[in-house]
Formats: structure tokens, C-alpha cells, sequence
């Protein structure tokens, strides 16, 4: 990969490359766990969700969930990954609280999905591959409370045994504008695919990430991996953090011990997780209790022709189909349902609409609305019907843009589930085509304003002043560019 | 491959198995004879076979995705030497 100049840093000794991997822990949707019975929901009173082999009670065996193993071979076609038809369950030991068997069953040596590519758009202009290395099934941990009490710790076994996903890219990654693209992408594809929620606030999508600092085009350098990032914007500040404290280290003439690290948001830094270190031996071994996981290329097939349209593939139908600007159908599709929020609203009535008309609308008046409420635009009380409707009105000539804006503030905040055109109707806001209607406004004006009317002769500019007055006389609803010649013609101008 | 001292300490440690000094050359020993007996598959040739994870003549058994199991917190903790609102109550090990 050739070194971009715009990504390097500047250090007092000349200018350095970030070079970044990720490891993405993607919780699988499912009913129940992995290798139990116990339901997979988030939440629960505490230890409900619990069965015998998910407390590793004395033998009790783990039996494969069938939708998990499906899950996972979704996700790594979705990568555009290899999916591997035999891989197998390794033991990953080492003791903590919430992991009650004593190891974690995990896939070390044959994961199910080997490698693959995410297409990662970092800007409207700058497309980037970034290479899967592999992904893999594994058990998550349960949780640990750690501010009940002062001396204690509890622990809550309802996520030990959840099924995971862990996703590992390849060190392709050159700044935290492509690491938080790369993320967010990851996350769109998942949710798309419908095999992670990517709540990344309930932890169902959890990145550890992988930074070290070199010359550019130098050899790598040694890499610390910062543990369980838990949003995408801190997973920009830890890696600006963490740069920065390897190349103040590494300019100051010292090395970069490799190490694990956790990010701080509070203090804005990075900061050395020296207990877990002696832990890192963890003697993988295969799992006894499990059969080699097999799987029929027949079985992949099928699971591959049922697979949704995915982000990629429905930015490049919105620019076909819709003649979309590849920067409005990218914003559409980060979101699966604001894009089938757009398709909906173009497709309302099986009437023909500007596609374009309809993105402006949901990507600006809307999305603004939707934001300031905290909601995505899909939650909005705002039906696609609703945003079709106006943007019928204005193509018809029946309302002007300005009233069209009045007009989604009273399906906004009055008529919630009003019909603008029943809306446009009864209160009058009908843009005025009527000639006769306008011209009256106009002469109006014209008589009431003799000075102005001789300074606009001289001064043709003045005609905006008129303009607006006319406008204000017909409560904004005069259609503008007819106001416009009858002006001109009236003033001589 | 010999097993020296330290290596029984760091095993028995990782194993979270508490061992008394005057058993460790004892363990060594053991150790060492266990992976001799090992040491005589080194002879032999296995050139072009596939390492095998399984012995048992079938496919992995699979469940379907249905909650069935569940609701036992009571019988969760039941073994636990401290317990609080069915959580499992433990030495304090925050980082």
C-alpha cells in the first residue's frame, strides 16, 4: 500500500504513519446462546438467562445452535470472505469471574470464515479496501458489576455463553478517519446481513484496536492493542491518542513495549493494563467435548442466494436506477431502513417523482428533524407517504418550496398523521397561479408606493423590495417567478 | 523436550493449582516421563495425513434456535459461597 502524504502525522523529528488492525467482537442474533438453550436476549433479571452448561456445571455438554453457525456463514459471505466447509472449536483458557468454565470455547487454529474484503468509502472522494483476515465463532463472557460494593464484585452470567463474532481485519488501516469508516461499514454491513445489531452502547458490537507508529514506508512498528472501544468516535480518539503518545515515546529516543491498553475517554489517553499480561498464555487446544464443524457447499449456496441486497450493491442500483449523486445514495444506505424509507417515499402510489427531489427532502428538512429529536429518520412519526405528498405538491406547481417548509412543520408538530395535500387544501396554502390574482396584488403595491415605483426605475435592483411585498400581500403563496414578469413588465424594467 | 522446575511452577500457576516447593521435582519428574511415553509417537511417519481433531465416526450434532432452558437463578447460585440477588458475589477484581 503506497503512503498517502495528507494521513501522516507531523512529530518534531519529521513525520510519522499510523498503521491500524481491529479486532470487532460482533454479537451473533439469535434466540438462544451458542452451545445452551438459555435465551441470548440482552438484559434479564440477573442470572436468568442461564442454564446448567452455561454455569459450566459438572458434566453438562455444549451442543452447536444451528442459526448460529448460519449467522456466521452470512457474515462472512457478506465480506466477500471464504467460507471454510471444515473448522473447529479450540479451548481458550484462562480464569476470570465471569467465565465460569474456565476457558472460553473459541476457534483458534481452523476459524469457519477465512479471508475477505470490506469496501470502506472514507469520504465522498476516497474509497479504500480494507482485507478480513478471518472470522470466527466464539462464546462471550459474562459481566461483572464492579460498583455495588467496595470490596465486591457481582457477576451476572446472563451474556456468558451469547455467540459471538469475531471479526479480524487485516493492519490496513492508515488514520482514525478510516479505522471509524472501516467500523461504521462493518456495522452497516452486519445489520444489513441481520446477524448483529451493532448496539454498540449494549456492547453487542465491541472493537479492540491495534496501533503502532513508523516512518513512512519504513519497516512496522511494534503495536499495543487498546482493549473494548465501545463507540465509533472513541475508537478515533484512542487511536489519535495512542499515536501520539507512541511517537512522543519513540522521538524521545525510547521503544514501544508491546502491551494491551485501555482507552479513557474522561482523560482523553490510553493507559497500561498490566494485570491481564501474565493471562496472554492461554494453551489453546481443541475442544473435546466438540465434533469438527462441517458444512456442505450446498448448504453455503442456499444461504448465499437468500441473502439480502447489500449496502455496496444498493448505492450503485440508487445511482443506476434513481440517478443519485454517489454521495446522497451513500448516505442513504448507511442505514437499511432510510434506504427503504426513500424507496418507499419514491414508490408511494406508483406515481413517477424526482428521486432527487425525494432525497433532498429525507437528507435534509427531515433528517434535521429526526436528529434534533434523537430518533433516525425511519422512527420519526413521518411516513414516506407524507414526504411523497409534498414533494407532489411543489412538482405540481401547487406549493412553493418556503410553503412546503411551513408545511412539514405542521406535519411535524400539529397533523402528525395529516394528508398535506388535505392539509394544503384547508388551510389555504395554495400557491396563487392565478394571474388575474396576482396582477391585483401587484397593482396594489404598485399604487400604494409611488416613490419607490420611480426609484426602481433608476435603479432596477429595487425590484427585489417589490417583490417581497407582493409576496407578503399574498401570504408567500404567489407563485414567485409569475410576481417576477409581472413586475418587470408593470416597472418597465 | 525436558521440563525443568520453573516450567512446572509456571504451569501449576496458570493452572491456578497451589504447589509446595518440595513437590516440584517430584512433578518435574512425572512430567518429563509423561512426554517421553509422548516423544515414541515422534517415530511415527505421518507424511501426508491430515491431523485429526476427532476420533468419533459422525457429524457434529446441532440445535435448533429455541430458548429452553432458563429461570433457574435460584439453583444457578445454589452452590455459591456468596450470593446477592441471585448475583454471584466475588473478591473485588476491577482493573
Amino acid at each position: 500500500m503506497n503512503t498517502n502524504p495528507s494521513k501522516l502525522i507531523k512529530g518534531a523529528t519529521g513525520d510519522w504513519e499510523v498503521v491500524i488492525g481491529m479486532e470487532v467482537h460482533a454479537q451473533i442474533i439469535s434466540k438462544a446462546k451458542l452451545f445452551s438453550g438459555a435465551s441470548a436476549e440482552f438484559g434479564g433479571e440477573p442470572n436468568s438467562h442461564v442454564s446448567l452448561v452455561d454455569a459450566a456445571m459438572p458434566g453438562m455438554l455444549p451442543v452447536i445452535n444451528a442459526e448460529c453457525v448460519a449467522q456466521a456463514v452470512r457474515s462472512g459471505l457478506g465480506l466477500k470472505a471464504r467460507i471454510n466447509l471444515r473448522s473447529h472449536f479450540d479451548r481458550k483458557n484462562y480464569f476470570y469471574p465471569d467465565l465460569p468454565q474456565g476457558y472460553q470455547i473459541s476457534q483458534y487454529k481452523n476459524p469457519i470464515v477465512g479471508e475477505g474484503i470490506v469496501l470502506v468509502d472514507v469520504s465522498p472522494t476516497e474509497r479504500i479496501e480494507v482485507g478480513i483476515e478471518r472470522l470466527h465463532i466464539e462464546q462471550d463472557a459474562g459481566k461483572s458489576l464492579h460498583d455495588q460494593s467496595a470490596t465486591d464484585s457481582f457477576v451476572d452470567l446472563n451474556r456468558a455463553g451469547v455467540g459471538l463474532m469475531e471479526i479480524v481485519s487485516k493492519p490496513d488501516m492508515r488514520s482514525s478517519e478510516e479505522a471509524k469508516a472501516y467500523v461504521a461499514k462493518l456495522r452497516t454491513i452486519l445489520r444489513y446481513l441481520g446477524t448483529c445489531d451493532g448496539n454498540m452502547e449494549q456492547g453487542s458490537l465491541r472493537a479492540d484496536v491495534n496501533v503502532s507508529v513508523r516512518r513512512p514506508g519504513g519497516p512496522l512498528g511494534t503495536r499495543c492493542e487498546i482493549k473494548n472501544v465501545n463507540s465509533i468516535r472513541f475508537i478515533g480518539q484512542a487511536i489519535e491518542a495512542e499515536a501520539r503518545r507512541q511517537i512522543a515515546i519513540l522521538e524521545d529516543g525510547g521503544s514501544i513495549e508491546q502491551e494491551t491498553r485501555l482507552f479513557d475517554p474522561n482523560r482523553g489517553e490510553t493507559r497500561s493494563m498490566r494485570s491481564k499480561e501474565e493471562a496472554h498464555d492461554y494453551r489453546y487446544f481443541p475442544d473435546p467435548d466438540l465434533l469438527p464443524l462441517e458444512l456442505d457447499q450446498a448448504y453455503v449456496d442456499e444461504l448465499a442466494a437468500a441473502l439480502p441486497e447489500l449496502p455496496d450493491a444498493k448505492k450503485a442500483r440508487f445511482i443506476a436506477q434513481y440517478g443519485l449523486p454517489a454521495y446522497d445514495a451513500g448516505v442513504l444506505v448507511a442505514d437499511k431502513e432510510t434506504a427503504d424509507y426513500f424507496e418507499a417515499a419514491i414508490a408511494h402510489e406508483s406515481k413517477s417523482r424526482d428521486p432527487k427531489a425525494v432525497a433532498n427532502w429525507i437528507m435534509g428538512d427531515v433528517a434535521a428533524y429526526a436528529n434534533s429529536v434523537g430518533l433516525s429518520i425511519p422512527q420519526t412519526h413521518l411516513e414516506p407517504a407524507q414526504i411523497a405528498g409534498i414533494v407532489d405538491l411543489i412538482a405540481e406547481g401547487t406549493i412553493s418550496g418556503k410553503i412546503a417548509k411551513d408545511l412539514l412543520l405542521i406535519l411535524i408538530e400539529e397533523e402528525k398523521a395529516g394528508d398535506p395535500r388535505v392539509i394544503v387544501e384547508a388551510r389555504g396554502m395554495k400557491q396563487v397561479t392565478d394571474l388575474g390574482a396576482i396582477e391585483a396584488a401587484v397593482d396594489a403595491i404598485i399604487a400604494a408606493n409611488p416613490d419607490k415605483v420611480a426609484q426602481a426605475r433608476a435603479k432596477p435592483s429595487m425590484l427585489g423590495w417589490f417583490v417581497g411585498q407582493v409576496m407578503k400581500g399574498t401570504g408567500g403563496k404567489a407563485n414567485p417567478q409569475a410576481v417576477n414578469e409581472l413586475l418587470k413588465a408593470k416597472l418597465g424594467i | 523436550m525436558a521440563v525443568d522446575h520453573a516450567t512446572v511452577r509456571r504451569i501449576a500457576h496458570l493452572a491456578r493449582i497451589k504447589l509446595e516447593d518440595a513437590e516440584v521435582p517430584h512433578l518435574a519428574s512425572e512430567l518429563n516421563a509423561i512426554l517421553a511415553f509422548i516423544e515414541e509417537l515422534a517415530a511415527v511417519d505421518i507424511e501426508g495425513v491430515e491431523p485429526m481433531t476427532s476420533v468419533t465416526p459422525m457429524r457434529m450434532k446441532e440445535r435448533p434456535d429455541v430458548v429452553t432452558m432458563g429461570n433457574i437463578a435460584d439453583e444457578i447460585v445454589a452452590n455459591a459461597p456468596a450470593t446477592e440477588d441471585h448475583y454471584f458475589v466475588v473478591p473485588k477484581v476491577v482493573e
